[in-house]
């Protein structure tokens, strides 16, 4: 039986892309086929066990037409006090008057994946070839639907100062937007790059966005996402990253956002002796529902690899965590550890954690844990006894808890905005 | 009427089958004035301060505690620390995170406005952080640290006293601050109390032994038996009790 939405799905793959040359057509429809034969996943399959895309998707909306960018310049509004070169997309396309794509710094490379397909650049050969060897129905649809998004590139041994960042924007009625970006870094190249997303908190609208990394030894990457989705709105997402040798990687997501989300992150370490870690800071209310699912796949020697989550879950919210540490029989010396770590201030709030060790190789160090409880009544009452009124005294504690994650994200200006968007998310509730 | 008067006070454990504490307990504190009590460990010291400062754990069951003729009880915890209640803890806790001048800072505003006052400038906080800080021996690496992280039992009591300092209490209760502190580190927060006494404040200082009273030396001093005040006295009674210990008020109790 096929779903409503399955169906609907269905009848936009009929009509694909015929842009970028044939690798990426048959990309388009190797990854249509897969959805038609497999659908969205259900509670039954394993990976998606708390977040049953069949019953939480319900219909397939059309897929967005592009925005007015006055309409979109009034509506992008995270992160814009914050010095970076910013590139907007709306509804799943780049909108170029809104971009910086102008002074880029020499080394740097910035296009418009739709551009870059129809001129058949050179690092378009990258697209695709971090997915996974198996089926994902959200980066199935991604491949065959997404014909924007931002593709970059920085040549071996350049390092940019200025983060870079991506806004995607949603506006205009609900619908279905699809966005794929690639960030390719040469030899010892180091960036930062931020991606954020944001719209109108009445629309129930879609978003999918899947962004691939391609990481070059002994290069730097910081990546830095901020969700805060409307209130109606269904938030899918894919990060995927081929992690080189000696390769320092830091990930930290931010997550306000969204009715229903979902982040899959697949890293692929496959040079030896790097550092990653992949940290977020997830902050819930009413019925919102956030699932973060990673998996980190070890494969060679020397890598340690850091995940801290923290979750603050009000109402009654919704919080999953996923990890799933892959450690192959080659990558000894690996030491990997996963931590997951929430604070329930809702009634009827529920966290799941489900953190996975699969290890092949005998030398390694490797371990995970998980905890989940109220604002510790201790805590409270000193700081109450100072004279610390109750919601104000919450809102530090709940600051101090995220700020753990937050604090690992290296970039100053990144990190104060963060610290802010907590801050705004505990007014609100206060 | 006495600006803190704790009448007939009877306090048990929150719950169904709750112990009794506090067993019909009376005080009367006046401005200016240090009371001393002292009593055998598991008396209800703690219990009291506890109540006194508006923590939950506790049922109060009979008696009453003002606060210039206002019903503490009735006030919520942060409230009652705006007024000028003090509690300067027994065991203070690590809150990792908060930066200790954030804490400070927060706490000092919350109850300026409580208490219909503007919020201090930055400049003049930082000053006067600074000057009380000095005095008790606290560096700039402990305040910014969260409060109380990695600090040893003596600098965490010794920071105390500084919120103390810097909140200016009109009546400060200090739970066995004396415990776990050397001599050096028990000078320092001795002299950074009695700095601090003046015509306005009241002061309760719990004690298990007497050495701290040589160095804080107190108008009255009572003995705390069994959940009441069994015994006070002028500051000689300290002495007797160093002497002769708490085995007779044991007695008593029994
Ligand atoms: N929250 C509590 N739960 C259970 N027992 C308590 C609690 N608080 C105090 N007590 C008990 O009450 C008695 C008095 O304790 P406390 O006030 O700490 O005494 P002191 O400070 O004089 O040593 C002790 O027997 C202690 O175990
Ligand atoms: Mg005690």
């Amino acid at each position: 039986m096929r779903t409503p939405a399955e169906q609907g799905l269905s009848g936009e793959l009929k009509k694909l892309s015929a842009t970028g040359g044939a690798r990426i057509v048959a990309l388009r429809e190797a990854a249509a086929k897969a959805f038609n034969d497999n659908g969205l996943p259900h509670r039954r399959v394993e990976e998606w066990k708390y977040t049953d895309l069949r019953t939480l998707v319900r219909e397939a909306l059309p897929i967005s037409t592009p925005a007015q960018s006055v309409v979109v310049e009034a509506h992008a509004r995270l992160l814009v006090d914050t010095e970076v070169r910013r590139i907007v997309v709306a509804n799943g396309a780049v909108v170029p008057e809104l971009s910086g794509f102008a002074d880029l710094e020499p080394g740097l490379s910035i296009q418009p994946l739709a551009q870059a397909l129809a001129a058949g650049s050179d690092v378009v050969t990258r697209l695709g070839s971090l997915e996974p060897g198996r089926y994902d129905a959200v980066l199935a649809l991604n491949t065959a639907l997404a014909v924007d998004g931002v593709v970059i590139a920085v040549a071996p041994g350049t390092v940019i100062e200025r983060p870079i960042h991506v806004a995607h924007v949603f506006s205009g009625k609900a619908a279905a937007s699809f966005a794929r970006n690639l960030v390719v870094l040469g030899e010892g190249a180091s960036l930062t790059y931020a991606e954020s997303f944001e719209g109108p908190e009445g629309a129930a609208y879609q978003v999918n966005s899947a962004t691939e990394f391609v990481v070059a030894d002994a290069s730097s990457l910081d990546v830095v996402r901020v969700q805060e989705e409307g209130a109606s709105a269904i938030h899918l997402s894919t990060l995927l990253f081929e992690v080189g040798k000696d390769v320092k990687l830091n990930a930290f997501g931010f997550t306000s956002g969204a009715a229903v989300s979902r982040t899959s992150l697949y890293a692929r370490l496959i040079g030896a002796d790097s550092a990653v870690s992949f940290n977020g800071a997830l902050l819930l209310k009413d019925r919102q529902h956030a699932d973060s699912t990673l998996f980190v796949d070890h494969q060679t020697t020397g890598c340690e690899s850091r995940e801290l989550f923290k979750h603050v879950l009000d109402d009654s919210s919704r919080g999953v965590f996923q990890g799933k540490i892959v450690v192959r029989q080659p990558a000894q010396k690996t030491d990997g550890r996963m931590m997951s770590r929430a604070l329930i201030l809702g009634d009827d709030a529920e966290m799941d954690n489900k953190p996975e060790l699969e290890i092949f190789a005998d030398d390694v160090a490797c371990g995970h844990g998980a905890t989940c409880g109220a604002i510790d009544d201790d805590l409270l009452f000193y700081l109450r006894a100072r004279g610390i009124p109750l919601k104000e005294a919450q809102s530090l504690l709940v600051q101090a808890f995220v700020g753990e994650a937050i604090e690992t994200v290296a970039n100053d200006a990144l990190r104060d905005a963060l610290v802010e968007r907590a801050e705004t998310w505990l007014k609100a509730r206060a | 009427m006495a600006m803190l008067d704790i009448d007939n006070l009877h306090a048990k454990i929150e719950g169904e089958d709750g112990r009794e504490i506090l067993k019909g307990l009376s005080l009367k504190v006046n401005p200016g004035e240090v009371h001393a009590i002292m009593g055998p460990n598991g008396s209800g010291k703690s219990t009291l301060s506890y109540i006194l400062a508006g923590k939950e754990d506790y049922e109060v069951t009979e008696g009453s505690v003002t606060l210039d003729g206002e019903n503490l009880l009735e006030m919520e915890i942060d409230e009652r620390a705006a007024k000028g209640v003090f509690l300067a803890f027994q065991y203070p806790i690590e809150v990792p995170g908060v930066a200790t001048m954030t804490f400070l800072r927060s706490a000092l505003n919350a109850q300026r406005k409580k208490r219909g006052e503007e919020e201090i400038s930055t400049p003049d906080f930082l000053r006067l952080v600074k000057a009380k800080a000095a005095g008790l021996g606290i560096s700039q690496d402990m305040l910014k640290r969260g409060v109380n992280v990695g600090f040893s039992g003596g600098e965490k009591k010794r920071a105390e006293i500084l919120q103390m300092a810097i909140l200016e209490p009109k009546i400060a209760i200090l739970d066995e601050t004396d415990s776990g502190l050397d001599i050096d580190a028990l000078k320092i927060v001795s002299e950074g109390v009695n700095a601090l006494r003046s015509p306005d404040r009241g002061m309760i200082v719990i004690t298990h032994y007497q050495r701290l009273l040589n160095h804080i030396v107190p108008d009255f001093v009572h003995v705390m038996n069994n959940g009441r005040i069994v015994r006070s006295g002028g500051k000689e009674l300290a002495l007797e009790l160093e002497a002769n210990g708490y085995a007779e008020y044991q007695q008593d109790a029994a």
